[in-house]
């Protein structure tokens, strides 16, 4: 008797073919998707971008620079990227270079500062290295590690002429002619390195105290006093994808009402197609800009995410969101002919545009190649902009790029479900 | 233009409904099939056919839901689909055309707000859709949790609640028990003593007997008669009754035997029209003569099912 039921099942399954061509595309598409992302992750680093202002331009400063260049990992840039048709920009400062950090350009800046040249690289505790000052966004914690490693990378491949000159400075000034004096005074401080060295082992040192050939002096511009980096990224992030689920299921409302023939009924009183569409996107858009503060106002009394210093961002951010989101869920269930489709399709698109967007890890992980398929998600738009507002503390009008976007694509995807809807609309 | 002419589209300005050669395709499959018909101010007009016969597709291209391939639909002079029109009609689909997580009371608020009503003039049509549908005690009641008949009734007041001039009652007792059908007759009736104009389609011969002035008789999309029901009778058969009479013996022999008198094999029933009842009586000495026993007889008017049959060749609910 239970193989009547396996057949029924199987028989009602074939009755819907696109739901069932989802079930088989959905896990491939993912698998594909995730392949690609971690698989590219394995075999090349994302590379950091890194803007280096040369206030030294000393022979070394250019050594340095010119390695860093050689750095694969690394996308060096000393000034902004050039415009098509528009003068050369000018070089980085370190003002401007500071704000690039800020504003999330880069996650990291380094500052030659001048008469870099004639100290470049320290050896012990007393060295009289140049600090190179290091600036960094709090949020990517992996960048600053990185540029300071290849950085001291740099100058033990890209400075053999200063390393020369320096080791025999340090030999005139230290060492001399080796006299027993000379002697004591070189295994006093090697003492000294190894004592240093230990202390470090254990902990108790200072990370400034033996950093490298090249000082550096990290410099937090960006969340130096915020709770967690990572909290208001990922209120951001998440939030946006349960709200696309929750608009896409909220639409598929529409499909419940043309069965059930209410939408005919509707259809047939002083309310038209575009009204009721209209009247639902309003609908969705309340519901998911609501969703929205709910999870920032959780995320505020629990993670203490700064939320009331942020209310016109967030206001503007939320809307612009919400409506994108909800146009989203409009043209879906428009495309779809019954909810298993809607559950299916949605599913696919969400999770796909959560992956590539930013909505599981970060986009700084990523390739170029997913940075700029993001691009093609509404969560990478959104996410920037939340975080532009949360993180960068950025002004209300910076957000006009993703406020653009979002409204841009909230229409194009209104239109598309509007024209989708005609087939509700007379037989 | 004549003033003949003119009176005729004054005329037709002012019916409820008028629909001249309609015809809707769905592929090769003809719904309605070059169908007109007027209607008369405060009349019920029944839509009578077997399931299939087109008559959903008439009605919602009078609701301006199915756009014609040819012919046209105005509803008091305005074309179908249009605004004046569909404030002017109430349509009552075959479906449960209802928000089943709202409560009775809440879908007529929402369906009355979506024909621009507000306010007072809402809050009393509300009131009287639910007194009309004796509805009241369960205004409260989320729709998903009413009975099949209270359903039924909640689908028809949803399609009053705007005071419509004409109403479309697309089979508003499928699926219902013989005690709510009563209820619902009583509700069309209290309309037509309103006198507002319906069109009520239905495969019920009952029903249409019952509520409907005049009766189109709909078979692959066209309408094959129309009249009233003594007049779709009268041009069928005439003054003549139909007998029914059942008989005993070899079952062969008796059909054979009525088909020879002109009479039809139902089952186990034989039908004769007669011209007058006096002719029962000869009919049953020759079947005794011929050796069949007497079971039992009957003489009635022919109805709509006969005259269905009589059009068709087949049953109403084939």
């Amino acid at each position: 008797m239970i193989l009547p039921i396996v057949r029924t099942a199987i028989t009602a399954m074939r009755r819907d073919r696109a739901s069932l061509a989802l079930s088989f595309i959905l896990p491939i598409s993912f698998f594909a998707i995730f392949a690609v992302i971690f698989g590219s992750s394995r075999t090349s680093t994302p590379r950091v971008s890194l803007i280096v202002v040369d206030q030294d331009r000393s022979p070394a400063s250019r050594d340095l620079i010119a390695g860093l260049e050689s750095e694969g990992s690394l996308s060096v840039r000393t000034a902004p990227p050039a415009r098509k048709g528009a003068p050369a920009p000018q070089p980085y400062t370190a003002a401007t270079a500071e704000a690039a950090v800020k504003t999330g350009d880069v996650s990291v800046a380094l500052i030659i500062p001048g008469g870099f040249g004639a100290h470049p690289v320290s050896f012990g505790p007393d060295a009289k290295g140049t600090q190179i000052e290091l600036l960094n966004d709090a949020s990517d914690t992996i960048a600053p590690q990185m540029v300071n490693g290849l950085l001291q990378k740099a100058a033990m491949t890209a400075m053999p002429l200063d390393m020369a000159e320096q080791g025999m400075k340090y030999t005139e000034e230290y060492i001399g002619t080796f006299t027993p004096e000379q002697r004591k005074r070189m295994d006093d401080n090697l003492e000294d390195l190894r004592k240093t060295l230990s202390g470090r082992a254990t902990g108790s040192g200072s990370p400034q105290e033996f950093s490298g050939l090249i000082r550096v002096d990290q410099r937090a511009v960006v969340g130096e006093n915020k709770n967690n980096p990572m909290v208001s990224f990922y209120a951001a992030a998440i939030g946006v994808m349960f709200l696309l689920f929750t608009a896409s299921g909220s639409a598929g409302s529409l499909l419940d009402e043309a069965e059930s023939g209410t939408l005919d009924r509707v259809l047939s009183s002083r309310i038209n197609m575009t009204g009721l569409l209209a009247g639902k996107m309003l609908f969705n858009t309340m519901l998911a800009f609501v969703q929205l503060t709910v999870m920032y106002l959780f995320a505020w009394s629990v993670f203490k995410v700064d939320f009331f210093s942020h209310i016109p961002g967030f206001v503007v951010m939320g809307l612009c969101t919400a409506v994108a989101v909800a146009a989203f869920g409009m043209a879906l269930a428009s495309v779809c002919k019954t909810r298993a489709q809607l559950g299916a399709l949605s599913t696919l698109l969400i999770l796909t545009m959560s992956a590539i967007g930013g909505s599981m890890f970060p986009r700084v992980m990523m390739s170029d190649a997913l940075k700029r398929a993001g691009l093609w998600t509404l969560n990478a738009w959104a996410i920037d902009g939340f975080t532009k507002v949360f993180w960068y503390d950025q002004p209300v009008v910076t957000l006009w790029p993703q406020v653009t976007v979002l409204l841009a694509a909230a229409i194009v995807l209104f239109a598309v479900a509007r024209r989708l809807a005609r087939r509700w609309e007379f037989a | 233009m004549s003033a003949a002419e003119a009176t005729l589209v004054e005329a037709v300005a002012v019916a409820p409904l008028a629909v001249d050669s309609l015809v809707k395709r769905f592929g090769a499959v003809t719904a309605v099939d070059g169908v007109s018909l007027e209607l008369r101010a405060g009349e019920c007009f029944g839509l009578l056919g077997p399931n299939g016969a087109g008559k959903s597709t008439l009605i919602r291209a009078v609701a301006g839901r199915v756009i014609p391939d040819s012919g046209q639909v105005a509803v008091f002079g305005s074309a179908a689909g249009s605004r004046q029109a569909r404030a002017a009609l109430g349509w009552v689909p075959q479906e449960l055309a209802l928000y089943p997580r709202l409560s009775a009371s809440e879908n007529l608020h929402s369906f009355g707000r979506y024909n621009g009503m507000r306010g007072k003039e809402l809050e009393d049509s509300v009131a009287w859709c639910l007194h009309w549908a004796s509805l009241e005690d369960r205004a409260g009641e989320l729709t998903r949790n009413l009975s099949g008949g209270m359903k039924r009734r909640l689908n028809m007041a949803a399609g009053l609640i705007h005071h419509p001039r004409l109403v479309l009652l697309d089979e508003p007792t499928v699926g219902v028990d013989p005690q709510s059908r009563n209820r619902i007759f009583e509700m069309i009736e209290a309309l037509r003593a309103q006198g507002m104009t319906i069109i009520y389609t239905t495969h019920y011969m009952e029903e249409a007997e019952r509520l409907c002035d005049r009766i189109a008789i709909v078979d692959h999309g066209r309408i094959i008669a129309l009249d009233t029901r003594e007049g779709l009778v009268r041009a069928s058969f005439g003054e003549r009754s139909q007998v029914t009479a059942r008989f005993a013996g070899p079952e062969d022999a008796i059909r054979a035997w009525v088909e020879a008198r002109g009479g039809r094999m139902t089952g186990t029933t034989a039908e004769f029209t007669v011209e007058h009842p006096a002719e029962i009586g000869a009919l049953l000495e020759a079947s005794s003569a011929a050796g069949f026993g007497l079971v039992d007889v009957s003489l009635r008017r022919p109805n709509l099912e006969s005259v269905f049959l009589h059009l068709t060749g087949r049953e109403l609910r084939d």
